[in-house]
């Protein structure tokens, strides 16, 4: 069996709203394997996104413990924790939500320059990322002026360009047509394969369940399907 | 750097209220600098108009501030003569002075009787070198524009010539004869014999005193000038009236006389030995004040002299009142325009703050601190107030240009006549580096309220934000 970049252990996660408390989350133990395309899937409201944002160290759990790349988050300070993040993982919205005052260039430059890395490494770095997504006659346009195909390839080259250990998707294809959406997890499934970075989605786009080799199905905050290993 | 591109780009992005709120901090920028540019020339105004008629610094004898106004003949400064060398002389003193002079206050009544008028007036003398004071006239550290000369009656060669204010020229019915315009002669007023005036007794002493009792026709009008001596006999002189000095305050304007040093002099001291009641020091610099009184203190103390020193301010404390009024009204302004601005700025950064909050959230999710955020929007607040506060310091230059070229005339309180209306252009360093800094820094701090909700967010609040 493969590494697990990311472990949960009896994982609660509730929210207020008002009197009533919601558990979106309800001990949840799996474990998650390294360099795989890995899905999590479910019906809206079951809990998908909850359980990425824990994964990705965005939210805390009520109880249990996140581990994600051997490391325990919760034992980690703010500062400590999105520090973390910029150095181990790497995201992929569904509303692409680049930084709209950013070129192409400068919102795949922008992770580097979080983790301190020197402007000749940026450089060469970013222009490979972008030729690697396809974008490098795109470099200095901003996200206004290019296509959702384009801007997910953005934030796709974002994600990856400071070679996290996991790149988090929530529903990457979800606003893109479905040629567009097909290319682009062909992309991600060609990144992955170049870079061996562990991808986690959650999704209910079965094109996109097509690709996964580790399925995660949650319902009503639990799992139910059996924890795999590798397909 | 991505700091500030980002900052930078973001006030572009949202170009119509950054422009809203760059204009209420470059309109509050003006306000300041424009009230302060005017203030700053009122002062520079006041001050020289002092400067210009009783110098820096004045030795007085001990105790004459506080009482001599009431006998100033009993507080004239003994052998002043040496006093003036000693100071004139003195290598530190002779680098800062400009101008040293004696001067005599003094009281009295003055009557025109040659020209027949039965009236007679309390008058508060000076007595001046002429060409000393107007050597003070002249100074101008300031480059004002257009500081006329107050008096430029007497003279050295004319030892009883001298002028007198608008109202005791009026009272003694001087508007004819000195020609004046808009003066009305005085009414006729019937006197029964025990109601006699005081001009009849003191009519009688001049007649005695100096044996005149008509100029010709074709010279100048005179006054009968009665004072009590130091030694307390009544004293008369007379005086050549050359013309009329205004006075901006019409208490002093009534009373006002000037003449030559001597005739004062003689008035006041008679065959006494001949004193002053002030020696006068103009400067070169106002600056060099707080020098000269070190100097002078220490002069007064090596050489046992019983004299106070007190500068221009104490001397017309109507000067520190306007400074006062004028320095208040700045402030008020300044207040009300760091108000405006500090709303105007958490508005629009709070607008930014909730228009981002998505992008707030999407670049915590890639790593930026909580501390980052806050600095991106303070970065914001800053270069938002920079920008406004010098688009301010431009228009403020362009305001006081035009109106400097305008040629418009104010009449400042307690001014006879009517000066130019300029603003100080450029404005004064201070006032312009007090000004950017503090409206760059109101623009700051407004920006913490909204930096610091931006970066409290949850991540995951954030990203939820549509």
């Amino acid at each position: 069996m493969t590494e697990p970049v990311v472990r949960l252990d009896h994982v609660v996660k509730t929210y207020r709203s008002g009197s009533i408390t919601v558990a979106a989350i309800q001990d949840i133990s799996l474990t998650i394997p390294a360099h795989r395309f890995s899905m999590i899937v479910g019906p809206s409201g079951s809990g998908k996104t909850t359980l990425l944002n824990l994964i990705g160290c965005i939210d805390t759990p009520n109880g249990g413990r996140v581990e994600v790349c051997g490391t325990d988050i919760g034992r980690l300070s703010d500062n400590a924790l999105t520090d973390f993040r910029a150095r181990n993982i790497g995201y992929i919205f569904q509303g692409f939500n680049l930084v709209p005052v950013l070129s192409a260039y400068e919102n795949v430059e922008y992770p580097l320059l979080l983790i301190g890395v020197p402007a000749a490494e940026r450089l060469r770095r970013t222009r490979a990322m972008l030729e690697a997504v396809g974008l490098a006659p795109q470099a200095n346009q901003r996200p206004n002026e290019l296509s959702g195909g384009q801007k997910q390839r953005v934030a796709i080259a974002r994600a990856l360009v400071k070679a996290p250990a996991v790149v988090l998707a929530d529903e990457p294809t979800a606003n893109l047509d479905s040629a567009t959406g097909a290319a682009i997890i062909t992309l991600m499934h060609r990144m992955q394969a170049e870079f061996h970075t562990s991808f986690i989605f959650s999704t209910h786009d079965p094109h996109l369940m097509s690709h996964s080799e580790a399925t995660f199905t949650i319902r009503d905050g639990q799992l139910v399907a059996p924890q795999p290993e590798t397909v | 750097m991505m700091l500030l591109k980002i900052a930078a780009r973001n006030i572009l992005r949202n170009r119509r209220r950054s422009f809203m709120t760059g204009s209420a901090i470059a309109v509050g920028a003006t306000a300041m600098l424009v009230f302060g540019g005017f203030i700053s020339y009122v002062f520079a105004g006041l001050e020289t108009g002092l400067v210009q008629r009783t110098g820096h610094l004045t030795l007085f004898r001990s105790g004459y501030y506080l009482f001599g106004a009431g006998n100033p003949a009993a507080y004239g400064i003994p052998d002043y003569q040496n006093v003036m060398t000693l100071i004139g002389q003195d290598p530190a003193m002779r680098a800062l002075i400009r101008v040293l002079t004696p001067t005599q206050s003094l009281v009295g009544i003055a009557g025109n009787f040659a020209g027949g008028v039965d009236a007679a007036k309390t008058f508060f003398g000076v007595g001046v070198v002429p060409s000393n004071q107007q050597l003070m006239r002249i100074w101008n550290e300031y480059g004002l524009v257009q500081i006329e000369p107050i008096d430029s009656l007497l003279s050295d060669d004319q030892p009883q010539r001298g002028s007198v204010g608008g109202g005791l020229a009026r009272m003694l019915g001087l508007c004819a004869p000195l020609q004046i315009a808009g003066c009305p002669a005085p009414p006729i007023i019937t006197t029964t014999e025990a109601g006699a005036p005081l001009g009849n007794d003191l009519a009688d002493l001049a007649r005695g005193e100096l044996g005149t009792d008509s100029a010709p026709a074709d010279a100048l009008p005179r006054l009968d000038l009665l004072a009590a001596t130091a030694g307390g006999a009544p004293n008369v002189v007379s005086l050549e009236v050359a013309g009329v000095a205004r006075q901006g305050v019409k208490e002093l304007d009534d009373n006002y006389l000037a003449m030559p040093l001597g005739l004062a002099q003689q008035l006041v001291y008679g065959r006494g030995e001949h004193k002053v009641t002030g020696i006068v020091l103009q400067l070169n610099r106002t600056a060099d004040m707080p020098a000269a009184r070190a100097r002078l203190a220490t002069l007064m103390s090596e050489n046992h002299l019983d004299l106070e020193v007190h500068g221009f301010a104490e001397l017309n404390p109507f000067y520190g009142q306007v400074v006062g009024l004028f320095g208040t009204i700045f402030v008020f302004i300044t207040v009300i325009m760091g108000v405006i601005v500090l709303f105007a700025v958490v508005n629009t950064m709070t607008m930014n703050v909730l228009e981002r909050t998505n992008e707030i959230g999407t670049i915590r999710a890639m790593g930026v601190r909580r501390s980052g955020i806050r600095r991106q929007f303070l970065v914001e607040g800053w270069m938002l107030g920079a920008i406004g506060a010098t688009a301010g310091v431009i228009l403020a230059l362009g305001v006081a240009a035009i109106v400097n070229r305008a040629g418009l005339t104010w009449t400042p309180p307690g001014n006879a006549s009517a000066v130019p209306f300029r603003l100080t252009s450029p404005p004064l360093p201070g006032l312009l580096l007090g000004t950017w800094f503090g409206l760059v820094v109101v623009a700051t701090i407004a920006s913490l309220l909204p930096a610091n909700r931006a970066a409290r967010l949850p991540v995951v609040d954030a990203l939820r934000h549509v």
